[in-house]
C-alpha cells in the first residue's frame, strides 16, 4: 500500500518515517499533482496551516485534492492538516481550505506555544490511553451531525472521523505509538 | 495531566516550522505582507541586521510595544532576539508569551563567557552555531532549533554556506567514527560526549537545523536547503529589496521546492532588485556578528 504525506511544508518527514514502520505499507513524499495519483491515501501533516494552503492554491492542487476527497479517498490530517480539512475557521475567513469536515474549528485554542501540552487522552475503542502532544493546537467549536468524535479535552473535540476521513489536534507523527498511524491505514484497507 | 514546556513540546514546535521561511519583521504592515507571503513564522525586530549594522551601537531586545502590535497583527507563530547571555531580556519575552525566543549574535552581547541557560524556560529557544560543537553546545544549554550563523545583514550567502557545509561535514565524518573514537572528537570539538553520540545514531542533530545569515534570492533559499538545511531566516533580504511581497512569496516556493529547478527558474523571474549586498572580505573582524558568542 503506498500512502502520500503531503509535502509542502511542515513535519511531512515524521509522518513518513511512522508510515514505514508499518509492515506493508510504503511512505510515499506528496508534492505534485502527478503523485497524487500513485497513492491510496494522503497524509495533511502538522506545520503552518495558513502556509501550506497558500501552497495548495498556488500550485494547483487545492481543488485536485478537494474533488479527490470528496469522492471517498482516505485523508487524515494532523493540526494544521485538520485545520485545513475544515469547512469553517473560527473569526477567521481569508485562508485557503479543503472544506471537507462539516465543523468550525478555532486556531491556536489553547493559546500561544507555553500553553502547548502533552495529555494522556483517552480514544474511543483505545485500551489504553494515548499521549497525545499539542502543539499551538486547534479545536472544534461546532460540529455536524455527519461528525464522529473519537475523543474531546475540555475545550472541545480534538479528534473525529467523517466518512474516510480523519482529523487530529495533535501530533501522532512525534510519537512512537503507531495506533493511530494504524487506524488511518485500516480506512485504506477497508476501501480498497 | 498536561505537561507543559517538555523537550518534545519545545523541540516539536521546530519541527512545525520545517520546510518553511521565518521572516525578519519590524511593524505590523510588514508581518502582515510575511504571513500573506506563507512565513511560517516572523522575527519581531526593531531595526533588521543591515539597519543594525550600518546604524552601530548597542542593539538590544525590541520594545515589547512593537513585539506586541506584531503579534496582534498575525496568526502565525512570533519569535523575537534577546542578546546573548541576558536571561532577562528573556524572562520578559516569555512572560509576553512569545512563540520562540532567539539568542542572537545580532544582537549586542549581554555576556561574553555564558549563554542563556535555556532549561529554565518553557518557551523554545534557537541559537546559532557556525559549526558542530557550538551547536551542540547550545544544544547542551537546552536550544530546541539550531540555525547558521552566516553573516548577517550582508545580503551575502558565503558565510551561510561555510557553516552549514561545516556542520554537515562534521556530523558525517563522526556517523563514520567508531564509539571509541567518540571521546577525542568530544574533546576535539568541545562539545558533551553524549550529544555527539546522539548525533552518531541519528546521522543528524537532534534538533531542527535552519540556515539563516545572508540569504538573499530564491535561489540562495534553494541552495541551503539542498546542503541540508531544514527551512530557511531571512533577515534583510525581504524587507530590503524593492519588491518585498513578490520576494517574500519566491523565497517561501523556493523552499518548498527547493530540488526542482524548473520551479525555481519560473519563480525567480522579475523579482525587481534584491538588496544591494556586501562582499564579506571588506569586513573587519570587528564588524563580524557571527564571532560573537562561544
Amino acid at each position: 500500500m503506498q500512502v502520500g504525506v503531503l509535502s509542502l511544508q511542515g513535519s511531512f518527514i515524521e509522518h513518513k518515517n511512522m508510515l514505514n514502520k508499518i509492515p506493508g505499507v510504503n511512505g510515499l513524499e506528496v508534492k505534485k499533482k502527478d503523485d497524487l495519483k500513485k497513492i491510496d491515501g494522503l497524509i495533511i501533516p502538522g506545520g503552518e496551516s495558513t502556509t501550506i494552503g497558500k501552497l495548495l492554491e498556488r500550485f494547483d492542487l487545492l481543488n485536485l485534492l478537494k474533488n479527490m476527497i470528496s469522492d471517498g479517498f482516505p485523508v487524515f490530517g494532523t493540526c494544521a492538516g485538520f485545520i485545513l480539512l475544515s469547512k469553517r475557521i473560527y473569526q477567521e475567513n481569508d485562508q485557503p481550505l479543503l472544506g471537507i469536515f462539516d465543523i468550525t474549528i478555532k486556531r491556536n485554542a489553547f493559546g500561544t506555544q507555553i500553553n502547548s501540552m502533552e495529555i494522556d487522552l483517552k480514544i474511543k475503542n483505545f485500551e489504553f490511553p494515548y499521549k497525545a502532544i499539542f502543539i499551538r493546537a486547534p479545536v472544534v467549536k461546532e460540529i455536524g451531525d455527519s461528525v464522529e468524535v473519537l475523543a474531546e479535552v475540555d475545550e472541545g473535540p480534538v479528534f473525529i472521523k467523517q466518512g474516510n476521513v480523519l482529523g487530529a489536534s495533535f501530533h501522532p507523527e512525534l510519537t512512537d505509538d503507531l495506533r493511530i498511524h494504524q487506524m488511518f491505514v485500516d480506512i485504506i484497507n477497508k476501501r480498497r | 495531566m498536561r505537561e507543559y514546556g517538555t523537550v518534545k513540546i519545545k523541540r516539536g514546535l521546530a519541527q512545525m516550522l520545517k520546510g518553511g521561511v521565518i521572516m525578519d519583521v519590524t511593524n505590523e504592515e510588514q508581518a502582515v505582507i510575511a504571513e500573506q507571503a506563507g512565513a511560517v513564522a516572523v522575527m519581531a525586530l526593531e531595526r533588521v541586521p543591515a539597519d543594525i549594522r550600518k546604524e552601530g551601537g548597542v542593539a538590544r531586545m525590541a520594545d515589547p510595544v512593537v513585539i506586541e502590535k506584531i503579534k496582534k497583527a498575525v496568526t502565525i507563530p512570533v519569535m523575537a532576539k534577546v542578546r546573548i547571555g541576558h536571561f532577562v531580556e528573556a524572562q520578559i519575552l516569555e512572560a509576553m508569551e512569545v512563540d520562540f525566543i532567539d539568542e542572537s549574535e545580532v544582537l549586542t552581547p549581554a555576556d561574553e563567557e555564558h549563554h542563556i541557560d535555556k532549561w529554565k524556560f518553557k518557551v523554545p529557544f534557537v541559537c546559532g552555531a557556525r559549526d558542530l560543537g557550538e551547536a551542540l553546545r547550545r544544544i547542551n544549554e537546552g536550544a530546541s532549533m539550531i540555525r547558521t550563523k552566516g553573516e548577517a545583514g550582508t545580503g551575502n550567502v558565503v558565510e551561510a554556506v561555510r557553516h552549514m557545509r561545516k556542520i554537515m561535514d562534521e556530523i558525517r565524518k563522526i556517523v563514520s567514527m567508531s564509539e571509541d573514537e567518540l571521546y577525542n572528537e568530544a574533546k576535539n570539538i568541545n562539545a558533551p560526549f553524549e550529544l555527539i553520540l546522539e548525533v552518531r545514531n541519528l546521522g543528524k542533530l537532534p534538533v531542527v537545523n535552519f540556515a539563516a545569515g545572508g540569504i538573499a534570492t530564491p535561489a540562495d533559499a534553494a541552495l541551503m536547503m539542498q546542503l541540508g538545511a531544514d527551512g530557511v531566516f531571512v533577515g534583510s533580504g525581504i524587507f530590503k529589496s524593492n519588491n518585498p511581497e513578490k520576494r517574500a512569496r519566491a523565497i517561501v516556493d523556493a523552499v518548498t521546492y527547493f530540488d526542482d529547478p524548473k520551479i525555481l527558474s519560473e519563480i525567480s523571474k522579475d523579482l525587481g532588485e534584491p538588496m544591494q549586498g556586501i562582499d564579506i572580505k571588506t569586513l573587519s573582524d570587528e564588524e563580524k556578528l557571527q564571532t560573537r558568542g562561544n
